[in-house]
């Protein structure tokens, strides 16, 4: 019909770019700051709420600070700022609390051979399982001997010496440890088909669940000398050890059940079908895949058991928070309450949250469903 | 198949250890066996213990007078009360922090939950750096640091911050002023009591009508508006019963007013934005929980951002949160036993700490505060439990 001639030639108007305010700093700022009157007060708050806090809180901290000297005398000049002078002159009670000065090699050599152990699990090193196999037989021996000494020519520090970081460690690696295998035997008795079994199992997670850990700390301290033959005697060390081990191995026993609840009951029947016993089908099959669910809810325990050794204080430990405390008290350092409980949350804070990364990293790695 | 091997185990009398019946029976036995001895070792060791340290056992104490001072009382204590009424006074203290405790928690917990999925982004990094840093130092630190370092840090009784005289916060507590009651006080209560049934009254009716056709009802502004209505025209009309007696600074410290002690500033602090932070996560979970195509819907059907969070959203969230948050609530209350590390008075602090020392009953002491903390975590599981029934998903 028509001619060839005046074909209509397409040619598309190129595109024109968005509209200034969607891109750039000014659309991102509109897009997640200032979209709608209510989300803009909010942004102005905040930002008031921040140039209020942290200005201050900077000068407190840093630029009014003072960081030299060796006494109080030091902090005079700037009453402003922060006195770190003391967590300075402090630090070494911080870590050691009265661990002889010449000996305090040995903490640090026990705390960077188990980091270094720990650290190497959690990356993919070649002999890991021999590491790990490691960390949960000998490492915890040669842990106690070079930290209480008095044999192999190592002089005998007394755990009545241990403080600070060491014994805020000490307490929750031995509690997390010792409470694992506790723990494993609670759920696998709270699953079993023996009712007697079940029974004793079920009261003791439930009644270490539902009381405070400052009161079974407080049982520990008061009542185990009671229980004990008269004569026979603990020392306070151990008496939180005793505390901590059973409290955390109620909650670790949950944290498996969850575990072998999830282990499909496919497992179970498979296993029997192979004739596989009691011990061996759990140990063979079912815990490896159950503990391997629940790494991640193990960390997380470590990390509340970490914050909760706070409160050995009531057996007469002095941990980091105790040292801190009672430092504050002296005469010389009075109304430096601020520095310390500063330092002390800082310092615990980079433990649980380096810890809690470190529970997501593997909860990915070990995220072997097909799940999107 | 069962036949068979009842038939095998018969015809293999020697062999009964390999019977897993059998087995599991002597197991048990053995077990109870065991845990019978122990505790019968323990018994013995404990009684020989306490004839040999001369300390009497039964609970006869509780009658006898207790003979110190608790700084917060809810129900009038004296040093000539007994150790029982010692023990009420600091159930109830223990009660009240973790009440004011679970309340504030709650609170502050969704705020900073909902602020973190915002999408504004510098309220949602500010609820991130909250809840990460919160939940990573201690309790009993956070404690610690605002009774020690804000609290006691604060100025004495004669320098003390004052708001329009009748508000005063300094060392000694938060003092404020107290209504004191004169003649016809109870027509406030009675009238509180009444707007309350009413405001129940409206909603239930204004929900029947909704569902019946559909038709709004401002429910909430009203109930809130007859509550707070019916005191005041009561107070009005009965001419005002109540004064308020102001705290007045006399020599050395305050007197009159009602004043909430530090202990209890610092634990409440301490506690409630600790727990919030869980809290926080709980939330945030259980609405992330809720399907994306439910908040797409709720736009389609037109219901604005607040709406659709209150109305689609949170009551399919509060499913997914309601057993965790049981957690934290029970939590928070066995964590309200650290106020004992600043001597705010409660079970711990009075019951296992001063009760324990003037007595040296250990055994009955301990066994007693742990009863209580155990009631309240089954009864505290057994409400949540109730109401996540209530609330459950009715599949049909």
């Amino acid at each position: 019909m028509s001619t060839d001639t005046d074909a209509y030639v397409f040619t598309p108007t190129p595109p024109q770019p968005p509209p200034a305010n969607t891109v750039g700093v000014v659309g991102w700022l509109r897009g997640n700051l200032f979209n709608g009157w209510f989300n803009s007060l909010l942004t102005i708050a905040a930002i008031y709420l921040l140039y209020l806090t942290i200005p201050p809180l900077i000068n407190w901290a840093f630029l009014s600070a003072t960081f030299s000297g060796t006494d109080r005398t030091a902090c005079e000049a700037s009453p402003d700022g922060a006195c770190w002078t003391f967590i300075k002159v402090r630090f070494n009670q911080i870590l050691f609390g009265f661990y002889p000065d010449g000996e305090q090699w040995r903490p640090i050599v026990t705390f960077v051979v188990g980091l270094g152990a720990l650290v190497s699990t959690v990356f993919r090193t070649p002999a890991r399982r021999w590491t790990v196999l490691f960390l949960l037989t000998l490492y915890p021996v040669a842990a106690f001997f070079l930290l209480a000494g008095g044999y192999f020519g190592l002089t005998e520090v007394e755990t009545a010496k241990w403080g600070g970081l060491t014994v805020t460690l000490v307490v929750s690696v031995t509690g997390i440890v010792a409470s694992f295998p506790i723990g494993i035997v609670l759920a696998l008795g709270r699953r079993s088909n023996m009712p007697i079994v079940r029974s004793a199992c079920v009261v003791f997670i439930e009644l270490v669940r539902g009381v405070p850990l400052i009161s079974v700390l407080f049982m520990a301290s008061v009542m185990l000398p009671l229980f004990l033959p008269e004569g026979m005697n603990f020392n306070k060390l151990l008496r939180a050890l005793v505390g901590v081990t059973l409290f955390t191995a109620a909650y670790m026993a949950e944290v498996v059940r969850g575990g072998l609840q999830a282990v499909p009951k496919g497992q179970y029947e498979g296993a029997a079908a192979l004739g596989l016993g009691y011990w061996r089908m759990m140990i063979l099959i079912i815990l490896p895949q159950a503990l391997k669910l629940v790494i991640p809810s193990i960390v997380n325990s470590f990390i509340s058991l970490f914050k909760d050794t706070t409160l050995v204080y009531i057996v007469g430990l002095f941990d980091v928070l105790e040292i801190i405390r009672v430092s504050t008290k002296d005469a010389n350092w009075i109304g430096l309450e601020k520095e310390g409980y500063v330092f002390a949350a800082l310092m615990f804070w980079v433990f649980c949250f380096a810890m809690s990364r470190v529970s997501l990293r593997i909860e990915k790695r070990l995220d072997t469903s097909h799940r999107k | 198949m069962a036949k068979d091997g009842a038939a095998a185990g018969e015809a293999r009398k020697s062999s009964l250890i390999h019977d897993p019946a059998f087995r599991s029976i002597a197991f048990q036995i053995v077990l109870l066996a065991l845990v019978l001895f122990v505790g019968w070792y323990l018994f013995q060791n404990t009684t020989q213990n306490l004839a040999s340290r001369n300390i009497a056992s039964g609970f006869g104490f509780l009658d006898q007078p207790a003979g110190f001072d608790i700084i917060q009382t809810l129900i009038p204590f004296s040093q000539s009360a007994t150790y029982g009424e010692a023990f009420i006074v600091a159930l109830l203290n223990t009660v009240l922090i973790s009440a004011f405790g679970i309340v504030f928690a709650t609170i502050i917990g969704f705020i900073v939950g909902i602020a973190r999925l915002s999408n504004n982004w510098i309220v949602a990094r500010l609820a991130t750096v909250y809840v990460e840093t919160l939940r990573n130092i201690p309790l009993l630190l956070q404690i610690f640091f605002w009774y020690f370092a804000v609290l006691r840090a604060l100025p004495g009784p004669r320098d003390s911050h004052n708001a329009f005289d009748a508000f005063f916060l300094n060392q000694r507590g938060l003092y404020f002023p107290a209504p004191v009651m004169e003649d016809g006080f109870w027509t406030i209560p009675v009238a509180f009591l009444i707007g309350v049934a009413i405001a129940f009254g409206v909603s239930r009716w204004a929900r029947k009508r909704l569902m019946e056709t559909g038709r709004q009802f401002h429910s909430f502004w009203v109930g809130l508006g007859v509550i707070v209505a019916l005191p005041v025209l009561a107070a009005l009309v009965t001419g005002v019963p109540f004064t308020w007696e102001l705290p007045e600074l006399k020599g050395f410290n305050f007197k009159g007013g009602v004043v909430v002690i530090p202990e209890f500033m610092a634990v409440l602090f301490a506690l409630s934005l600790y727990t919030a932070s869980f809290i926080a996560e709980v939330v945030r979970s259980g609405i992330l929980a809720v399907s994306k195509g439910q908040t797409e819907a709720a736009h389609a059907l037109g219901l604005r951002h607040g709406l659709t969070l209150r109305l689609v959203v949170i009551p399919q969230a509060l499913r997914v949160m309601i057993p965790p948050m049981t957690s934290q609530y029970l939590n928070l209350l066995k964590n309200s036993s650290l106020g004992a590390a600043v001597g705010y008075p409660e079970l711990v602090a009075v019951v296992a700490g001063t009760v324990l020392n003037q007595t040296g009953q250990a055994i009955e002491v301990i066994a007693l505060t742990m009863a209580v903390y155990l009631t309240f975590s089954l009864l505290i599981s057994l409400f949540m439990n109730w109401y996540n029934a209530r609330k459950a998903l009715v599949e049909r």
